[in-house]
């Protein structure tokens, strides 16, 4: 989230798309609530189902799962066409100015660049025009016809209501409806904020459906300010914190990146990494880069990271490929290519797709280890449990360790949730029978890889034996030494850079925060966004004072928020080109002559002039990017593309078939359906219920009672074309696996009609398995594509394809 | 400030054990005393209470668990009750259907226990000794890290990397357990390495 859960108070609007906050989100949710009794203000539900979200909305539009890309373009096409567009901001904080390169272009669905066998682009034409000065070429008046503005009204143009109709299915008097609610937002006094979830995340296309709606939000104006922005609800706890600390393939903490192999030494990985800014004057914070990528370097090896060794450099791991995550661990696992894996509170048998695939995936490893409170099913994958697991326990050869970890009531430490709030808990509660903290058993582990290494040499024992572990108990660091390495601290006096004579921290003590670490080994931190968290004054993520001078929702002394505590990212942009706020009534920072100063930690060097320095200091630019250089893969503007399994084909570009630029592994393009099959005609999607959490919720009696058994649910009229009735048995199936459930027959979805045709929806939630306190079930996994988003590999659940038909109940 | 609270400040200020002073003090007669005391005592009087935030979903719903024995005191401590915490700006003591049965979460009957393996071709798990499981599973790692560690690629470069053992990450264990699992890895050369963050 760039604002926070108790910031939604202060909206106008709220547009809930690609998520349904009332029931996955709830005591969140209540602040939409709040909105609506204290400010007036209105809820927009777009959804394939008439969710509980739904049923409070002031308005409700239907829309075609896989489709969100051409109906946002479709607003902000509307917005440009009536000139309801948040011009000042537009003009002075987005770089619809900057002029783009000759020959870079859009047709048939394709950028400039593509290469179909590599599915990638050559994105050489995707940048700006580079003057003599070395900045980019702006135009202020915007009738340059290369600038970005016009591009985007030209790219976007084909999106009219009556397109919209029909890729979407929304008919168009309710998405007029809906875009003109959300274009009132564009005057500097209406806010709106898109709270949204997996249900844009998880297509082949899922960070250009975030990225059209962030540019939606820039047209109005709405990035930046009290009740505006843009609003990821994370589905987990700390997934916010765990993607924060960089536990991904590529990442390093606090979104650094791993080197890949090209970068062969320290100096060629630094130099993409020196973010010089593009306009005059611009802040271009990752400027700072080496100073952070250091003092990481410092945390990890310490004495043995020196400059000499370009701090260890060569012993970060270098990638050949983009990223190994989840999806190509299964793929390599599956050609045999892998020996072990281990899992610590994750149970990938029911959360990644294809369960076929991956059953046959751990059969192959030669070991799998397992840490969780609960029974998973993927530490029992090899075991029988009839329909629900069958396979052949003596045909798998794999070795499994379940190691029994504790749960949230028993462990110490902070979790990070969506509003970037760091909030520390405690421990209550003694573990069950010999469960052990995910420290101890990381820590056991390590030290005993460690002193292998040791005692018996082997690969490279460099980085492990040289790895900085001196907590006080090398069997368990504690969370405060761990929250103290995160934060970083003075290894030699940090000098002042504008006096040399002044000490800014002294050797040994903790930093305040990430403005006093340095690139020449004198710092460490361990996660530099997180800087802050727990320093001389204390651990600070274990504030608990509910001051909130005004009511603005920031609640400043109530945990730590990164970073350095700021509640608002881009907080500058809520204050015009003078520095004064756009709404005096949603005041946040404002400009005194001097200074900035407000309700929050400004989000900007606080004596950099307004009219001088933009507002987006993490972008070259200095401002936000309706057209982005070489970052997304799949193009510098959004275009709608079709899931990989479609009931239609694209009608913006029929030749295309699911993302253009998506990965998709030899065998699998063979194993999804055709786009309209007949085969496999119904449009399938997977959710969550309010009852439940995940696989976890199963294992508890309250939350098993309440909703016990999977089903699926389809509308009254797919029930009558199939012969399905009320609460009887249905088996679905895909190309890639089949299902039993029961049938819940509801009006809460409703046939679509698009380009003229029915297209129905099968709705699938997925909360069940086959270990725990609720009935054995099925999950939607069974049943999905194995594919991903083009740029960050997030499986495509929310849309795919499947039959379905009645079946005979089990004999009770 | 809100019912809640005060009605829980008042409860603990009293407490069963003074009930019959305190309704003295009041004005009631013997015979209100003495049913008073009948009266069961409020069962969280004795409890230790521990601020914890809800493990599910990202709001992050701050509780208060109640706990019969006192961590800090070295005792052991069972959990009986879980509350919403009125104090915490977000959920302000609400919780919705999964936090509000969180007790049944930490006591549910499919809790681990102990450590177990699965031998290969086995139908069922046993019982092994946390040391034996490490143990055995450093040996495991390390033969493998030794056997497909990559030095240098097919160019010569360094490159110093694992990825024939992967490792899946939590998407609830704290920022801190996050980082001491980077270490470990990140130092091992592993790249396949993932978290829940698209799931």
């Amino acid at each position: 989230m760039t604002n926070s859960w108790t910031d939604i108070r202060n909206t106008d609007l709220v547009v809930i798309m690609g998520g349904n906050a009332a029931e996955a989100h709830p005591c969140g949710f209540k602040w939409v609530t709040e909105a609506k009794a204290n400010r007036g203000a209105k809820l927009i539900v777009v959804d394939p189902r008439f969710t509980r979200s739904a049923s409070v909305a002031d308005f409700y539009a239907p829309i075609r799962q896989g489709s969100d890309i051409a109906f946002l373009l479709g607003v902000m096409n509307y917005c440009i066409k009536n000139d309801k567009v948040q011009w000042d901001y537009v003009k002075a904080f987005t770089n619809a100015a900057f002029i783009v390169k000759d020959g870079f272009e859009y047709k048939d669905g394709l950028f400039t660049g593509y290469d179909e066998t590599k599915r990638d682009y050559d994105k050489s034409t995707w940048n700006y025009v580079i003057g003599d000065d070395g900045f980019a070429v702006i135009d202020d008046t915007l009738t340059n016809p290369r600038c970005v503005w016009n591009l985007l009204k030209a790219h976007i143009s084909v999106y009219t209501p009556e397109m919209v109709e029909r890729i979407c299915g929304t008919p168009k008097e309710k998405f007029l409806k809906v875009a003109e609610m959300i274009s009132e937002c564009s005057t500097p006094t209406k806010t709106m904020t898109s709270m949204y979830a997996l249900g844009w995340t998880q297509h082949s296309k899922g960070s250009q459906n975030i990225r059209s709606m962030a540019m939606l939000q820039l047209v109005l104006g709405n990035i930046g300010v009290r009740g505006g922005g843009m609003n990821a609800l994370r589905g987990h706890s700390n997934i916010q914190g765990l993607t924060d600390v960089g536990l991904m393939s590529n990442l390093l903490p606090g979104y650094m990146t791993l080197p890949n192999e090209k970068e062969v030494d320290f100096d060629t990985y630094m130099s993409t990494r020196g973010f010089k800014p593009l306009r005059p004057n611009q802040m271009s914070y990752w400027q700072n880069y080496r100073k952070f990528f250091v003092s990481f370097l410092k945390t990890m090896w310490g004495a043995a990271a020196t400059p000499e060794n370009h701090f260890a450099y060569d012993w970060l791991p270098k990638l050949d490929v983009p990223g190994y995550d989840v999806l190509r661990a299964f793929e390599l696992m599956n050609q045999g290519k892998m020996t072990g894996y281990i899992c610590q509170g994750f149970n990938p048998l029911l959360a990644a797709p294809n369960r076929t695939k991956l059953t046959a995936s751990l059969s192959k490893l030669k070991f799998l280890v397992t840490m969780d409170p609960l029974d998973t099913e993927t530490s029992r994958f090899w075991e029988n449990h009839g329909e629900f697991n069958d396979v052949d326990s003596s045909q798998i050869q794999t070795e499994v360790y379940q190691l029994p970890s504790t749960c949230f009531a028993e462990d110490e430490g902070s979790l990070t949730n969506s509003g970037r709030w760091l909030q520390w808990h405690w421990p209550g509660g003694t573990a069950p029978g010999e469960a052990k903290t995910d420290n101890w058993i990381m820590a056991q582990i390590y030290t005993r890889l460690r002193d292998l290494y040791r005692k018996e040499g082997g690969a490279f024992p460099d980085p492990i034996v040289n790895l900085d572990w001196s907590y006080a108990d090398p069997g368990e660091p504690t969370a405060e030494e761990l929250a103290k390495e995160l934060n970083g601290k003075a290894l030699a006096p940090v000098m002042d850079p504008t006096d040399p004579t002044k000490v800014v921290v002294e050797a040994g003590k903790l930093v305040p925060s990430f403005a006093a670490l340095r690139d020449d080994g004198s710092t460490t931190s361990g996660c530099w966004i997180y800087s802050g968290c727990f320093n001389e004054n204390g651990n600070n993520m274990a504030r608990r004072d509910t001051s909130d001078p005004d009511e603005t929702g920031a609640y400043l002394k109530w945990a730590f928020s990164w970073p350095v505590n700021r509640r608002i990212l881009y907080n500058r942009a809520s204050a015009d080109l003078n520095g004064k706020a756009w709404d005096p009534s949603r005041k946040l920072i404002e400009w005194d002559g001097q200074k900035w100063s407000g309700y929050d930690v400004p989000d900007i060097a606080p004596t950099a002039k307004p009219q001088d320095v933009g507002p987006f200091i993490m972008n070259a630019e200095g401002v936000s990017r309706f057209f982005v250089v070489g970052m997304m893969r799949d193009g510098p503007f959004p275009s709608h593309y079709e899931p990989f399994e479609s009931p239609v084909t694209n009608l913006i570009a029929p030749k295309i078939r699911g993302n253009p630029v998506a990965r998709v592994f030899k065998g699998d393009f063979a194993q999804f359906a055709e786009p309209a099959s007949q085969e496999f005609p119904y449009a399938a999607t997977s959710y969550r219920l309010t009852e439940h959490f995940h696989y976890w919720t199963k294992h508890v009696w309250v939350n098993a009672v309440l909703q016990p058994e999977f089903f699926v649910e389809i509308s009254e009229e797919l029930a009558k074309e199939k012969g399905i009735v009320k609460g009887g048995w249905v088996r679905v199936w895909s190309k890639r696996g089949s299902i039993k459930a029961k049938a819940v027959v509801t009006k809460r979805i409703k046939p679509l009609i698009c380009d003229g045709k029915p297209v129905h929806v099968v709705g699938i939630p997925l909360h069940w398995g086959f270990t725990g306190a609720a009935k054995k079930g099925f999950g939607p996994n069974s049943l999905t594509p194995f594919v991903g988003d083009a740029n960050i590999e997030t499986p495509e659940y929310k849309a795919f394809l499947v039959n379905i038909e009645p079946i005979a109940g089990p004999v009770a | 400030m809100n019912m809640e609270l005060s009605r829980r400040q008042f409860l603990a200020a009293t407490g069963a054990g003074v009930a019959s002073t305190a309704l003295g003090a009041f004005g009631f007669g013997e015979i209100e005393a003495a049913h008073a005391e009948a009266i069961r005592a409020f069962k969280l009087v004795n409890t230790t209470e521990t601020r914890n935030t809800c493990p599910y979903c990202s709001v992050a719903c701050g509780i208060i668990m109640y706990s019969k024995g006192d961590l800090k005191k070295g005792e052991k401590a069972e959990i009986v009750h879980i509350e919403g915490d009125t104090d915490h700006p977000t959920n302000r003591g609400t919780l919705c259907p999964k936090g509000a049965a969180l007790l049944d979460f930490v006591k549910a009957e499919t809790r681990l226990k102990y450590p177990m393996v699965r031998k290969p071709g086995s139908d069922k798990f046993e019982r092994i000794s946390w040391n034996d499981a490490l143990d055995r599973i450093a040996r495991l790692m390390k033969d493998d890290r030794d056997g497909n560690f990559v030095q240098k690629n097919n160019d010569g470069v360094t490159v110093n990397r694992w990825t024939t053992t992967g490792f899946l990450a939590a998407s609830a264990t704290t920022n801190e357990t996050a980082f001491a699992t980077y270490k470990v890895v990140r130092s091992a050369g592993m790249l396949v390495f993932d978290n829940q963050a698209r799931v």
